[in-house]
């Protein structure tokens, strides 16, 4: 239930957007997660429908997830992650504290830990649609 | 379009009525044992106190707590478990007895991440062992944290105080509130740190000699009362 507090932190970026962009009522929110985070997305979905203010009554979520690639800062490598090449208690770590990757994964091809999450890391707001 | 975490921030520490970073511009200094020792002053004065190691790459306060076996709780997040009658969060709890190797910008979305989705209770004091240096983890707090103010660590020696001097140079700029200094280590009588700090226009806090027993109380928070260090921030903890 952790994606409960995602969600809040969605909503609540959500909220301030609309407020700056005048929005009366918000149509659409868009959030993107990556899947290095393993985010639930039925808990999102139902995390994000409890907690909408009135504003958003009528606003449908759209949640994709994103694939992760990362890249080795050594030896320039770039691959995708995956998670069934990892335990189950690591996926978890990761699930907190995406960050945490570099701990457990290394580069395939030269086996260093100092590689960059080019993309897919966690959650992300994309876009917020509305009338004003 | 935008990083929803960081708006959430000040709502999950808005139930905290002071957030004191201990922190230094040079690392060795003793910033862990006197972070510590803080947290469990305060938390022995009858206050509700909570202790957060940002020191992700080096991280050490779970061994000075002797924290094993705890993991927080997820409830619509993480709720960190007590030791030691403290809130207890760090990193340690994901990366286990493993090197983390964190770029900034990956300990700055640690930070962020861990920062958002912790769910403190009402406290009166969350202490924060901040990193060494005057970089990400310094800079971030200033941008994510309303309250926060820092409690600065040097020893007598040049090489820590000159570096000390240009971060509360850095804070006093960016107008955020600095406790005071702790000279620590020290072994002679010298005052120079204690004159210079002054100079600067703030508080010095206090000195704590050099302990060599302060080993032996590592894992052992109680015994850690009966080094000098211990006593020193007990003392200090009064004038908080």
């Amino acid at each position: 239930m952790h994606e409960w507090a995602l969600a809040e932190a969605v909503i609540k970026t959500s909220i301030e957007i609309a407020e700056k962009e005048g929005l009366a009522q918000v149509t659409e929110v868009t959030v993107k997660i990556g899947n290095l985070q393993q985010v639930e997305r039925p808990i999102l979905r139902f995390a994000l429908s409890q907690l909408r203010p009135s504003r958003f009554k009528d606003a449908k979520f759209r949640i994709f997830t994103a694939k992760t690639t990362l890249k080795c800062r050594v030896c320039g490598n770039t691959w995708v992650f995956n998670k069934n090449s990892l335990d189950k208690e690591t996926v978890e770590a990761i699930h907190f504290v995406p960050e945490v990757a570099h701990t457990y994964i290394k580069c395939p091809k030269c086996g260093s830990p100092d590689f960059e999450i080019e993309q897919g890391r966690g959650i992300w707001l994309e876009t917020i649609k509305g009338v004003k | 379009m935008a990083d929803p975490r960081t708006s959430i921030i000040p709502e999950r520490l808005s139930r905290v009525r002071r957030v004191v970073a201990v922190s230094s511009g040079k690392g060795g200094v003793g910033k862990s044992l006197i972070a510590t020792s803080l947290a469990l002053s305060l938390a022995e004065r009858g206050c509700r106190v909570g202790l957060f190691d940002l020191d992700f790459t080096s991280p050490s306060t779970h061994l000075i707590l002797g924290a094993n076996d705890v993991q927080p709780t997820e409830d619509k997040g993480l709720i960190p478990p007590k030791v030691a009658g403290l809130e207890y969060m760090s990193l340690v709890y994901y990366s286990g007895n493993e090197a983390a190797p964190l770029r900034g910008a990956e300990t700055s979305n640690a930070l962020i991440e861990l920062l958002a989705v912790t769910l403190w209770n009402e406290l009166d004091y969350l202490v924060i062992d901040s990193p060494p240096g005057i970089g990400d983890a310094l800079l971030d707090l200033v941008r994510l944290v309303p309250q926060i103010e820092f409690l600065i660590v040097t020893t007598p020696s040049r090489l820590a105080f000159e570096t000390v001097k240009k971060q509360l140079r850095l804070l006093q700029e960016l107008k955020i509130p600095v406790v005071g200094i702790v000279e620590n280590m020290k072994m002679t009588q010298a005052s120079s740190v204690k004159q210079q700090t002054e100079a600067l226009g703030i508080r010095f806090l206090t000195e704590i000699p050099y302990d060599p027993a302060v080993e032996d109380a590592i894992g052992n928070p109680q015994k850690l009362f009966s080094t000098a260090i211990g006593r020193k921030v007990r003392e200090l903890s009064k004038t908080m």
